[in-house]
């Protein structure tokens, strides 16, 4: 490996971006491909599926053996609304490999008692995310059924890109809900991608069944995610 | 997959020595079978004194990737290492618990 190819993936893993390096065991030769920019033809397909597995291996291509290693960041979960639901899926996500944070303005919810040993913020999510931004390995969940608090970060996922939104709530919630999002703007392609109701159908009742499918619905998301291609022909 | 902001990243730890003028070398783990300790991926960055970070092995054959990489560092072709029980020098740089892994070792060329 050169050092600028290792320079170029440690900016990439610096800035959150995903990446797959491509060596030749023959030479020793790299390369490497960042999600979202030009990859060569040969390799698009195994590159996505590199990204999404996130399994490290070897292939062999015109008859050439390569090892293929996968540099994803560290998947996080954003939660607006530290509610009932909140609690319980702040204690699974960390289990499943999820960075996980909470944030609701409202200081009844969000007591440190409530949330113990889980990272909690009791600010508007639209000031959090000034200093924190949503990225495509981000999975936001909004749970406080307050559309004050819940509508502004919901638009905000959407534009960035995060690998899943998630919004508790009815079909009738829901359907208003979407004409809010459209008055903000938004298309409804880009609507379309909020999962509401939330989480898997699993018939979840409690609080944290309802946590287990709103987990299971975000690892589906990261798993059978949609790979960005720099070159347009390929998709 | 470690996040790119822990300070033992090896990686970010290569780069940096780069960036002081030392000579390194990357060890990968490129395949396991068994019970390997580490998972196919995983970093050790090594200088040309012999100082380290991170690791293929979790502590069972990073003594032995240590001392080819000084060679690698010399030649700067990249090299292939297999350890494991089945092989002969397992008995000397074994695997603690009985896996087998292969180990590209190559150098950081400027």
């Amino acid at each position: 490996m050169d050092i600028t190819t290792l320079q170029a993936l440690n900016a990439a893993r610096a800035d959150r971006r995903a990446a797959v390096a491509f060596t030749d065991l023959a030479t020793g030769q790299s390369h490497l491909c960042v999600e979202g920019e030009r990859c060569p033809d040969e390799w698009v397909d195994a590159m996505a599926s590199a990204l999404r597995s996130g399994k490290a291996g070897i292939i062999v291509a015109a008859e050439r053996s390569f090892f293929l290693n996968v540099y994803l960041p560290p998947p996080r979960i954003l939660i607006v609304g530290a509610v009932h639901i909140s609690q319980a899926l702040a204690r699974m996500a960390p289990i499943a490999g999820f960075d996980l944070t909470v944030v609701d303005p409202r200081t009844a919810f969000a007591t440190a008692e409530r949330f113990a040993g889980v990272e909690l913020i009791a600010e508007w999510p639209e000031d959090v995310l000034k200093v924190r931004p949503f990225d495509r390995f981000t999975a936001m969940v909004a749970v406080t059924h307050d559309p004050k608090i819940d509508d502004e970060p919901i638009r905000a996922a959407l534009a960035s890109g995060c690998f899943y939104v998630g919004a508790l709530g009815s079909r009738k919630t829901h359907a208003s809900r979407v004409e809010r999002l459209r008055r903000l703007g938004l298309t409804d392609d880009a609507i379309a991608r909020v999962k509401a109701p939330i989480g898997l159908d699993i018939g979840a009742a409690s609080p944290a069944e309802i946590a287990v499918a709103i987990l299971a619905e975000i690892i589906e998301a990261l798993r059978r995610r949609d790979i960005m291609h720099g070159s347009e022909e390929r998709l | 997959m470690q996040a790119s902001t822990d300070i033992l990243d090896p990686l970010a730890i290569a780069e940096a020595w780069v960036g002081e003028g030392r000579r390194v070398a990357i060890a990968t783990v490129i395949e396991t079978w068994g019970s390997a300790p580490r998972p196919v991926g995983s970093h050790l960055v090594i200088d040309g004194a012999g100082n380290f970070e991170g690791s293929v092995s979790g502590g069972c054959v990073e003594g032995a990737v240590i001392s080819e990489a000084a060679d690698i560092l010399d030649t700067g072709k990249p090299r292939i290492l297999e350890f494991g029980v089945a092989d002969e020098t397992a008995w000397r740089v074994g695997l603690s618990c009985g896996g087998r892994i292969r180990v590209l070792v190559e150098r950081i060329d400027g």
